[in-house]
């Protein structure tokens, strides 16, 4: 019997099934998938439905600049991870937010439409919160996997086309 | 003496799957669901394995019978999987895939002149290796009226009774039927009834998706006039590695490997070391391959139903077997590769039952399987 986790999966393998096509992929009805996904998205379970782009394939002289920052930050007895993550995520350019552990505190990912946009962001918005101790920022040179998706040339499937 | 074939090669006509497949390789831009293969590469932990085998240099011979490592690994598998005792040191023969398995058994346990049963369809190799070995073969058909399952009726009828041995395999290739604990149980009682020795081919065992496999090996009376074949091409997608086992009692595995020892040496090295990754850290890959391959087969089945095809609910391998809507298979499948450019196999290619019915393989990634299940509504409106 499937599990409503499965829709979850599929969902996450292609955001673009429909509920028909979901409901022939497991023992769903197509009406108690709709009902699930409803939940799901009600119940703060699913935030969002997104492409993968990679962005080098895209023809356009517009570029897209992507960096992952570290951030080092001081707490005091006001100050929690949760009261600077609000301060940090409401940046429209703040793609993702994680805290992690190790040698630093925070993981950010930023986007921005150049270099000098991104390097502003990060010198101007992030860097003069009064918490952050230190920031170091690697700019992305090239994407090679994006959310469980290779960006390599697609695979011919070489088999034979008819075998025992 | 002139380079003529031997009669007993001559008597083999070619696989009837050879026309179709050369049909399908002249066109461009088909989709195939008539492939007998996983479409998923083996895992990478299994390919990296193989790499770094080669980078130590490790390409020399094995044992006769396998690499000892690989060996207990299989024995643990198989007892963990499947309730198998195996002994490694006597009673497992690694060998190049399961086809070389069967092969060995045919000329090692049977002599020219004894009879095997052999439930059809099946796997195209069977009754050309029995009679490479000499050995008669008896046709048994499987019914679509029992879902492709062997029952006692189904054996009694074709005479399997007055048979040596019965060969076998499930989950099936090419109906993906499966048998249940209980129904396998009917089977053994007819072999230990009739004196038959068993070689079942459990290649596709971790490929179903309604109840777990049972091997007949592990019912009573059943583990001394049994062999089971079994290999890393099916649930860990690693066919070109060409690996497979026996086992069996002693004197089974001593005598096949009496004719391994001189034709083959030993399976191949580099696929071994692959293989005992396989076994200790890929099991979850086949885990996910499997969640992929039931998706598939539900989507299958419910188009089938929703065209009005007939086709009984497959529980194994990668494979449904429609019943075909025209009276001529082999005509269906043509045509709809000549106009719709989906390959799929008449079931006639895997023998006697076959009849009137096509392989559909779902080992093909979605987007492909959903356009093809497309084409061929299409194709019988």
């Amino acid at each position: 019997m499937s599990s409503r986790r499965e829709i979850l999966d599929l969902l996450r393998e292609n955001a673009r099934y429909t509920t028909e096509d979901i409901a022939r992929l497991t023992d769903f009805s197509e009406s108690e998938v709709a009902e699930i996904i409803e939940e799901f998205e009600e119940a703060g379970v699913i935030r969002g439905y997104q492409a993968v782009v990679d962005w080098n394939a895209v023809e356009t002289d517009e570029e897209r600049v992507r960096a992952t920052v570290e951030l080092n930050v001081t707490l005091d007895r006001e100050t929690s991870y949760d009261d600077i993550s609000d301060r940090i995520a409401k940046f429209p350019e703040v793609t993702s937010l994680r805290l992690v552990s190790g040698d630093y505190d925070f993981d950010l990912e930023v986007e921005g439409d150049s270099m000098r946009e991104v390097s502003h962001f990060i010198s101007d918005k992030i860097a003069p919160i009064p918490e952050i101790t230190q920031t170091v920022t690697h700019y992305i040179m090239e994407s090679y996997k994006e959310q469980g998706m290779e960006f390599d040339d697609h695979d011919d499937d070489d088999r034979l086309s008819v075998s025992p | 003496m002139t380079l003529e074939p031997a009669t007993r090669v001559d008597s083999v006509p070619p696989s009837g799957i050879r026309r179709f497949f050369e049909l399908a390789e002249e066109m461009d831009d088909i989709i195939s669901l008539g492939v007998g293969e996983p479409d998923f590469s083996a895992p990478w932990a299994a390919r990296e394995a193989a790499i770094a085998s080669l980078e130590r240099g490790q390409t020399s011979y094995t044992a006769n019978r396998g690499k000892r490592e690989l060996r207990e690994r299989i024995a643990d598998y198989e007892a963990a999987t499947h309730g198998l005792q195996y002994d490694p040191d006597e009673e497992i023969l690694v060998t190049a895939g399961a086809s070389e398995g069967l092969d060995l058994a045919f000329r090692a346990l049977l002599n020219p002149g004894d009879t095997v049963a052999i439930a059809q369809p099946c796997y195209v190799s069977y009754v050309p290796g029995a009679t490479f070995a000499g050995v008669d073969v008896v046709d048994v058909p499987t019914r679509a009226e029992d879902e492709f399952k062997l029952t006692r009726d189904v054996l009694e009828s074709a005479g399997a009774a007055d048979a040596d041995a019965l060969v076998y395999c499930y989950p099936n290739n090419p109906t993906g039927a499966t048998m249940t604990g209980d129904e396998i149980a009917e089977v053994a009682a007819f072999c230990r009834e009739n004196d038959l020795v068993v070689f079942a081919d459990e290649i596709y065992a971790d490929l179903t998706y309604e109840h777990d496999h049972t091997s007949i090996a592990s019912l009573p009376g059943m583990r001394e006039r049994t062999v089971v074949f079994n290999g890393f091409s099916k649930a860990f997608a690693m066919t070109g590695f060409r690996l497979g086992y026996a086992m069996a009692p002693p004197e089974a595995i001593e005598a096949m490997n009496r004719i391994h020892q001189y034709s083959m040496l030993s399976a191949p090295t580099t696929a071994q070391y692959a293989a005992i990754e396989a076994l200790d850290n890929c099991r979850e890959e086949v885990t996910e391959m499997t969640a992929q391959y039931d998706r598939r087969r539900k989507y299958v089945l419910t188009r089938f139903d929703e065209m009005g095809i007939d086709c009984f609910p497959a529980a194994g391998a990668f494979y449904a077997f429609p019943e075909c809507p025209w009276d001529d298979a082999d005509e269906f499948a043509e045509a709809l590769l000549q106009e719709k450019r989906v390959a799929v196999v008449p079931g006639s290619a895997f023998g006697a039952g076959g009849t009137g019915h096509l392989r559909v393989s779902y080992a093909t990634g979605l987007s492909d399987l959903k356009e093809a299940m497309a084409r061929i509504e299409s194709f019988i409106e």
